[in-house]
């Protein structure tokens, strides 16, 4: 009986631990769209047209979610994408 | 001007002293200081909203590692461009070669310069998108000209890097 409690807060914090994080990527009006397309084929190694829909997206809609997994991984492709300037965020999938 | 791949080198040919000038304030025109609002887009945070230890964490770790990648790529194109430097005839034309390893470190400054200048100047995304304007009028017409003429030659990188 004692050790339920124990059991379902280790399960919650799994849980949160296992949440996906999104990589987003924000419209800038400065940066190009082909410079962009490019970023998107480099650090995520998307081939051409699935690096231009999400580029499109950018432009079109705002932001577009590039990626999803753990933190980790989301934070350095965030910290890759500045490398190239562009304006990227990591959210936590809600 | 002409600009054409050639062997290992980007060839920028026939510049007259005024292409000639803006290439030369690339590394200039790529510094954020005096100008917060350049500074923060430059180096934007991670994250929307209030994750402040993750912004701090970022602030420590990884800023002063861009600090690094974006001074390096001035620095390069900085050398590069010590061509354009000497004893030049005031009104001659001149040519610029950029090795073809440099291409990447040419579309950093580039981007670098062209988000400075349009943040200092707080540029409309109609004005980034009127590339036809013209005559250059005033200081503000200069730098968005300069933000055009920078584009331009990331196209061009890009295009070649892209066969």
């Amino acid at each position: 009986m004692s050790s339920a409690p124990t059991i379902e807060k280790e399960t919650r914090a799994e849980e949160a631990l296992d949440l996906p994080w999104h990589v987003v990527v924000h419209n800038d009006p400065v940066n190009l769209m082909s410079y962009v397309t490019m970023v998107f084929q480099r650090v995520f190694g998307y081939p051409r047209d699935k690096a231009e829909r999400h580029m499109l997206e950018v432009h079109q809609q705002g932001r577009s979610i590039l990626w999803s997994g753990m933190r980790e991984r989301a934070e350095l492709y965030v910290q890759q994408l500045h490398g190239y300037l562009l304006l990227a965020t990591i959210e936590k999938v809600s | 001007m002409e600009i054409c791949r050639r062997k290992n080198q980007i060839e920028i040919s026939e510049l007259d002293p005024f292409l000639a000038e803006l290439l030369r304030q690339i590394p200039a025109s790529a510094k954020t200081e005096g100008a917060p609002a350049a500074e923060q887009r430059i180096f934007s945070p991670p994250v929307n909203g209030k994750e402040t230890e993750l912004c701090a964490e970022w602030k420590m770790y990884v800023e002063p590692e861009l600090r690094r990648l974006f001074q390096t790529a001035t620095q390069t194109v900085g050398a590069d461009l010590e061509q354009l430097n000497g004893n030049e005839k005031s009104l001659a034309s001149r040519t610029l070669r950029i090795p073809t390893k440099h291409a990447d470190a040419w579309l950093c400054a580039l981007n670098q310069a062209r988000l400075v200048i349009a943040t200092k100047n707080n540029f409309t995304e109609l004005e980034l998108n009127d590339h036809l304007r013209s005559p250059i009028g005033s200081r503000r017409d200069l730098s968005l000209f300069q933000v055009n003429f920078y584009g331009f030659l990331q196209e061009f990188i890009l295009r070649e890097l892209d066969c």
